[in-house]
């Protein structure tokens, strides 16, 4: 295959570099003492913040290619997916090692006594098998099921963002979690919207 | 006449440069908290202890010996739903608390019924520090340097009656300077209770102040109980009622969440919340490499308070 132009090589390795942000941010507030009093709790939150933000900014990609008939920017979903996936991995790594101590004892158990670890669980259990098959060789081996497998990562949001909600009720407070299930609504509206519309004229023309 | 060696390094030091040597100092202390290191060098320089000073002697056999928590870590992390749910939202939000003139009422199942000017409370009993470990139910802790003086002074005073078995402390509601309370959550305003022989502990506290100041409003200005062998929301916080009743009350957590907090919410590793595991704690200010420590029974007052407890089935009266 053809090396890509040096336009999309550029654009991609800033997109590289701009979802690396949260990091830079975590190193900076560590070396300034701004990770608050409690740096493992905040750490722990923040990472599962942006795997949420990039996650949500993957499920972009099909939209704003209709939206702006802009064909490119199918080619930085699979860099925002697998950064979704990176900074998932960051919230379990933060969350074992912090919030469980690193033992594994402690984690199983954290599964079954939360209702909204279980959850969060499920949801990671559903990236994992899109980060594994993200290669361009998997796309080829798996064929239309590619596709068909990487429907997962609806699951995966809607669970994710209903962790977010069981996580925060203990304090009532769901003005975050609100926000980012009215973004999910709209991003997967929008698709079920237009898979209505297509199927509507499908139905027309076959007439 | 003052000799050329007489001008203080004050004189000489411009105030911006000593500043900037004091927020690089601060860091350098913070970053090597960033490498893990313990935080005691960033205790020291960020954040000195602020406000209207309170004198009082140190109570070695009411003191553990755990390094305390800085101030900062102290007074920028907590639990104070009135002004939000955030942990920094008192720090942020808690200003506005009016704060003057302050009283207390006690009454209820007392021979001398009192309303008290947080001037007379002060003068009640000697002031003391006293180091206690602070245990929250959210499974952190901390060590504080708290000044007061055991609630049983001021339980004495008003002569209890045969039928003061119970204490109910009620926090001051100011809706317009609280914008936690627009929120719900919580029925307000916060009230919490203990046990007589409880709250007459002698480990008790009637709190004024920290690290030799009067408490910040975040940390429940102008007084409030420390109870240190129980899970932190059993201390109530900026207190204008406090009545004796012979009946066990209903606290703001026992009505929210009748499953998840009971009236004792003594530290206890063994009995979980329904949502999480007690077993441990995070002890806030230590490195990020630091293990989780585990949590002891009576979050270790075991000694001076399990006799309270005696022939009682814990896991039932959580």
């Amino acid at each position: 295959m053809a090396r890509a132009a040096w336009p999309l090589r550029l654009s991609k390795g800033l997109v590289f570099v701009a979802c690396l942000y949260p990091v830079g941010r975590w190193l900076w507030l560590g070396t300034h003492g701004e990770l608050s009093a409690n740096p493992p709790e905040f750490l722990i939150r923040s990472s599962g913040i942006w795997a949420l933000v990039a996650l949500w900014l993957t499920l972009c990609a099909t939209p704003l290619r209709r939206l702006l008939d802009w064909p490119g920017a199918i080619r930085y979903r699979r860099m925002l997916g697998l950064y979704a996936f990176f900074y998932t991995v960051l919230h379990v790594l933060a969350w074992g090692w912090w919030d469980r101590g690193g033992n594994w004892g402690a984690m199983w158990r954290d599964v079954w006594q939360r209702d909204f670890i279980l959850i969060g669980t499920l949801a990671v259990l559903c990236l994992v098998p899109l980060a594994a098959t993200s290669t361009q060789g998997w796309v080829r081996r798996l064929g239309r099921n590619w596709r068909r497998l990487h429907t997962l990562v609806y699951p995966a949001a809607v669970l994710s963002v209903l962790h977010f909600y069981l996580m925060r009720a203990g304090k009532n407070d769901f003005a975050e979690p609100h926000a980012y299930a009215l973004a999910l609504a709209a991003l997967l509206g929008l698709r079920l919207w237009w898979r209505a519309r297509s199927a509507r004229r499908d139905g027309q023309s076959a007439r | 006449m003052r000799g050329r060696n007489d001008i203080r390094p004050s004189e000489i030091t411009p105030e911006a440069v000593w500043q900037s040597r004091r927020q690089w100092l601060r860091q350098a202390a913070a970053g090597s908290l960033a490498l893990g290191l313990p935080w005691g060098a960033r205790a020291e320089e960020a954040g000195d202890p602020q406000g209207p000073a309170l004198a009082g002697t140190r109570n070695p056999e009411f003191s553990v010996e755990d390094p305390p928590n800085s101030w900062r870590d102290i007074t920028t992390y907590n639990n104070f739903y009135e002004f939000g749910t955030g942990k920094a939202d008192p720090s942020e939000n808690a200003d506005g608390m009016r704060l003057e003139p302050w009283q207390v009422r006690i009454d209820g199942a007392v021979r001398r019924p009192l309303t008290l000017d947080l001037d007379d409370l002060l003068r009640l009993a000697p002031i003391e520090e006293r180091v206690y470990r602070l245990r929250c139910v959210e499974a952190w802790s901390m060590v504080v340097p708290w000044m007061g003086y055991s609630l049983s002074h001021l339980l004495k005073r008003v002569e209890p009656t045969g039928d003061a078995r119970y204490v109910v402390f009620t926090t001051d509601l100011q809706p317009e300077a609280m914008p936690g309370v627009r929120a719900g959550i919580l029925d307000w305003p916060y009230t919490e209770g203990l046990r007589m022989d409880e709250a007459m502990h002698p480990l008790a506290l009637l709190t004024f102040g920290v690290y030799g100041r009067r408490l910040p409003p975040q940390n429940g200005a102008p007084l409030r109980v420390v109870v240190p062998w129980k899970y932190g929301f059993k201390s109530a916080k900026s207190l204008v009622h406090i009545r004796l009743q012979a009946e066990e009350p209903v606290s703001s957590w026992m009505r929210a969440a009748p499953r998840e907090y009971g009236f004792y919410a003594n530290v206890n590793p063994a009995v979980p919340h329904p949502r999480w595991s007690q077993a441990t704690e995070r002890r806030i200010g230590t490195s990020l490499f630091a293990p989780l420590v585990p949590t002891q029974p009576f979050n270790g007052y075991g000694e001076q308070v399990a006799g309270l407890y005696q022939g009682m089935d814990l896991r039932r009266n959580f």
